[in-house]
């Protein structure tokens, strides 16, 4: 009898540690999700509303984490660092717009992908040379350092829970930006039908540069919440670019709504993927290296799966654009 | 008016040729040997990039994930290398099969087994179209680079070097002149097949998918059958392409995979002139070129080359091969 309680108690506590372990591991799904979501939410807009590939879009999140890196450590203040970021990845945005994408909205996808190509090349070596190759490392601010108990017993990292929370600020936000704006029913309008909202009167040109320059914002902002984090290096952009692509994509071109849900099912694969494949598969198969590798590259290339099957069924992603 | 006896293309690739075949010699009378293996890489990479546009050009295919083949032909070379070398027998096949170092061998090796993913990767990819056809196969590349860097038996992330050149009956490919004409015979052999490929009817019903696939397909063509049959085609170029890049750098690794890579060919295709089969040569070679000898100049040789780019795009729409064939120089 004794033994038997005991049995049960070990099998309690094993089943706590377990949903401990993925609780903490649901909340860094979010938060590499809502931080997908950043950068997405611009990107799907882009590409909705103007029919644009943009492979720069992972240049606005870079130079948004640099300028806040830099300036944050200049003025000692990370809160200015961040404050300043934004306006410049904006306006980053809105001056390449303005000079070089806006005359290709209406060219073939193939033609963006190589311009905008071109641009990373130039953004990386740029930023190279202003703040040399070495990554840069940001310290958390103080305000949101240590962590606190979510739970009894299950410390979470402050700074991380800010950032889940602002994307889901900016997920609010950014829906009542759409839902009940003059802006926003002119960008619903532009995702749906683009030469009748022009045709209209709107000044379309205008409302290109605007959306551009709102989703430099968000990418930036997204960098600057990343600093402290990860490590602000050159070609940081190209690595969130791909998985955000990956996002709009099982999501749905031009949809802010399937952005959302792309980004947190994206995070919540590739987080869930990376914590617990390798110990699964350490319980199926012998040798633990063997498993390791495996599991490794399996939780590698899980989002892609992810993506290859939902578009093997269902080709134009799970969500529409409105309309 | 008279037809000119000699049109602008013909005189474009008439020196182009000439110019390739006597690279080497004159490379060497000038002792720089360096430009030999500098245009080997050239002209390997032209080879990818013919193979790119047949899909991207001809049929309309927008494939982002054309660097996985290079990538799969370049590791059946090295892994066959790696066995040979190891005495151990190759994994995944029946029997104990030892490795080789026949080029022969190992080439059509590559060639089957990237003409076989090309098959499974195109089938499955097939169901998309447009932007989400670009996205699909960037997918399976990386799927592909994240599954080769798990192989820890090969090297993982850092890769598989091969200890030398494959043999080649009566020549020796260790020798740069002599592997630099092979080279040059395989891109020219691909190249008068893919001349032949888009004249055929073959070629046609291809052409006809890209300016409008449901026509084709109201006309009774199974075009999912002649698109895929394409992708596989091309997938199986770049595969002899990756062979001959395994050899020419004696060295494989997860890189050659990687998007970018993917990216630098289909940027090679296009600047050379998509839709042309003389064009990703030009484009190929104007790439590399210009990545080296920025690079001698500066080390930031990026920021002039990301600039360039934009240019092309922007202002020289034909690519460099409608540049210099003019108006007549497409193939068929």
């Amino acid at each position: 009898m004794r033994r038997r309680l005991a049995c049960a108690g070990a099998a309690v506590f094993l089943l706590v540690m377990t949903f401990y372990l993925f609780l903490e591991q649901t909340l860094n799904a979010f938060q590499l999700g809502v931080m997908l979501f950043l950068m997405a939410a611009g990107l799907t807009l882009v590409f909705g509303i103007m029919n644009m590939i943009n492979l720069a879009h992972g240049s606005f999140y870079m130079i948004g984490a640099y300028v806040s890196a830099y300036v944050g450590h200049a003025t000692g203040s990370f809160f200015i660092g961040f404050l300043v970021a934004l306006p410049v990845a904006a306006l980053v945005g809105m001056a390449v717009e303005i000079i070089a994408l806006r005359k290709l909205y209406n060219r073939d996808h193939l033609d963006q992908v190589l311009a905008t190509f071109g641009l990373i090349l130039f953004f990386n070596e740029l930023t190279a040379i202003i703040w040399g190759p070495q990554a840069i490392f940001v310290p958390i601010p103080e305000l949101f350092a240590g962590s606190v108990e979510i739970i009894p017993g299950v410390p979470y990292p402050v700074y991380r829970l800010v950032i889940i929370l602002m994307g889901l600020a900016v997920a609010l936000a950014l829906r009542s930006l759409i839902v009940s704006t003059r802006t926003g029913m002119l960008i619903r309008a532009g995702a749906s039908n683009r030469e009748m909202v022009s045709a209209l009167g709107v000044d379309i040109d205008r409302l290109y540069t605007i959306v551009f320059g709102l989703g430099a914002l968000l990418a930036g902002l997204a960098g600057a919440l990343a600093g402290p984090i990860l490590a602000t290096e050159i070609g940081m952009g190209e690595n969130i670019l791909i998985l955000t692509f990956v996002v709009i994509i099982v999501g749905g071109i031009g949809s802010v709504r399937g952005a959302l849900v792309g980004a947190l099912l994206v995070g919540l694969v590739d987080t869930y993927g990376r914590a617990f494949l390798p110990t699964v598969l350490r319980s199926l198969i012998e040798e633990p290296s063997v498993a390791d590798g495996l599991g490794a590259s399996i939780s590698s290339m899980s989002i892609y799966i992810l993506m290859a099957v939902v578009l093997i069924f269902r080709p134009r992603g799970l969500f529409q654009a409105y309309g | 008016m008279d037809k000119p006896v000699v049109t602008r293309k013909a005189l474009v690739l008439g020196l182009g040729l000439v110019l390739l075949l006597a690279l080497p010699p004159i490379a060497l009378a000038m002792d720089e040997g360096f430009f030999i293996s500098l245009f080997s890489r050239i002209l390997i990479y032209a080879l990818a990039a013919v193979s790119l546009d047949l899909i991207l050009g001809y049929a309309g295919m927008a494939s982002l994930g054309h660097g996985a083949f290079l990538g799969v032909g370049a590791y059946v070379v090295g892994i066959l290398a790696f066995h040979l070398s190891d005495g151990s027998p190759l994994p995944f096949l029946p029997g104990a099969w030892a490795g080789t170092a026949s080029a022969l061998i190992a080439w059509t090796a590559a060639i089957l087994v990237s003409a076989l993913f090309a098959l499974v990767i195109g089938a499955l990819s097939q169901r998309t179209s447009g932007v989400y056809f670009i996205m699909i196969t960037l997918a399976f590349a990386q799927m592909l680079y994240f599954f080769f860097i798990s192989l820890s038996t090969y090297g993982g992330q850092d890769g598989v070097n091969l200890e030398q050149r494959n043999t080649f009956p009566l020549l020796d490919l260790g020798d740069d002149t002599s592997f630099y004409y092979v080279c040059l015979g395989l891109l020219l052999g691909f190249v008068f097949l893919c001349k032949r490929l888009v004249n055929s009817r073959f070629g046609m019903v291809m052409r006809g998918c890209k300016q409008n696939e449901t026509r084709m397909r109201a006309l009774g063509f199974a075009t999912y059958r002649y698109k895929l049959m394409c992708f596989v085609i091309a997938g199986a170029g770049a595969g002899l392409a990756g062979a001959l890049a395994a050899n020419q750098s004696e060295f494989v690794s997860p890189g050659l995979m990687h998007w970018t890579r993917s990216g630098e060919i289909m940027i090679m295709v296009i600047l050379g002139g998509m839709g042309t089969l003389f064009g990703p040569i030009l484009g190929a070679a104007a790439l590399l070129l210009m990545e080296d000898v920025l690079a001698s100049y500066t080390e930031h040789w990026m920021i002039i080359l990301g600039p360039v780019l934009i240019f092309v795009v922007l202002f020289a729409r034909r690519g460099i091969y409608g540049f210099l064939a003019g108006p007549g120089g497409r193939d068929g």
